[in-house]
């Protein structure tokens, strides 16, 4: 669904038409669990979280301004509930982990010269990678592990931004850190992502040789 | 530098890339970066894997979906928005 059909949702839901409750519950439940569920990694927590949500955004619903905003909005509670949820779970978060950059890029293989005499930077072969496999399952699967892996302040960057397509601001505003912040976890998340799913290419080649 | 590592210039483009793809570098640093591309045939493929793997996070379709809303649970939330509703006419 996108944007604008869950701003005439909340739009309808404020002016009291209760025919559009079912389908806001219905959308709003699966992000939250989705996005709980990476974040919190159980999913009844999930499922409690996305409850939860649901429960504070209604009794709340009024002091959204603007139904533009609506998936910040919700997002916002989303994160919040979360964290309570985790902070009373016996998994509860590690302490903040910071990623390094230099860790994250790729290094030079000196054995591979180029033909220029220039070394090659090892790097899996990206090209194999057709544009419709963004729907295979394996390939979610190779990037529900490397999300999971990322440590919080990253993980919850990356979804908010580039899984439920938030702005820089948006995000900003629900993790409540500034927008350079954003900015630099995004990155760093990105490349974190990037080189999970490199090691996974490079080894499926390897395998597909044998 | 170490044998093994990135150039200066390769790494401060590493640095620049999600601003680069994302659309968010100035002109002047955006035309300084793909100068660096033009000659850099490595930096092309990592940008090219980076941006495949971005557009995979973009695409992501989460295969498991939440259990079934129950009736109870339903309800407790339908009582919420009617109770919100009221509360805003009382207002």
């Amino acid at each position: 669904m996108d944007r604008q059909l869950e701003v005439e949702l909340a739009r309808r839901l404020l002016a009291g038409e209760a025919q559009a409750f079912d389908r806001f519950v219905e959308h709003f439940r699966a992000k939250i669990f989705h996005y709980s569920w990476l974040m919190c990694g159980q999913r009844e927590d999930a499922e409690e979280v996305a409850q939860e949500t649901l429960m504070k955004t209604f009794e709340n619903f009024r002091q959204l301004q603007d139904p533009e905003r609506v998936r910040p909005w919700v997002f916002r509670i989303a994160k919040n509930v979360c964290l309570t949820k985790r902070r009373r779970s016996i998994f509860a978060p590690a302490p903040a982990q910071e990623l390094s950059l230099d860790a994250l890029v790729p290094s030079r293989d000196s054995r591979a010269g180029g033909r220029d005499g220039s070394m090659k930077i090892e790097i899996a072969d990206w090209s194999h990678l057709p544009e419709d496999l963004v729907l295979k399952t394996e390939m979610m699967n190779e990037l529900q592990a490397a999300i999971r892996t990322l440590p919080e302040i990253y993980r919850s960057v990356i979804l908010l931004r580039d899984m439920e397509q938030l702005s820089i601001t948006e995000t900003a505003h629900i993790l409540e850190v500034s927008e350079d912040v954003v900015k630099t976890r995004l990155h760093r998340a990105r490349l974190a992502v990037r080189k999970h799913l490199d090691g996974r290419l490079r080894n499926s080649v390897k395998e597909m040789a044998r | 530098m170490k044998a093994n590592e990135p150039s200066e210039q390769c790494k401060e483009v590493f640095a620049a890339l999600s601003e680069y793809l994302d659309l968010e570098l100035s002109p002047a640093s955006c035309e300084e970066l793909e100068a660096h591309l033009r000659g850099c045939p490595p930096c092309i493929e990592f940008v090219e894997s980076l941006r495949k793997s971005i557009d995979l996070c973009r695409g992501y379709s989460p295969g498991e979906l939440p259990k079934a809303l129950g009736e109870e649970a339903r309800h407790e939330l339908h009582e919420a928005y009617k109770k919100m509703l009221l509360a805003r006419e009382d207002h």
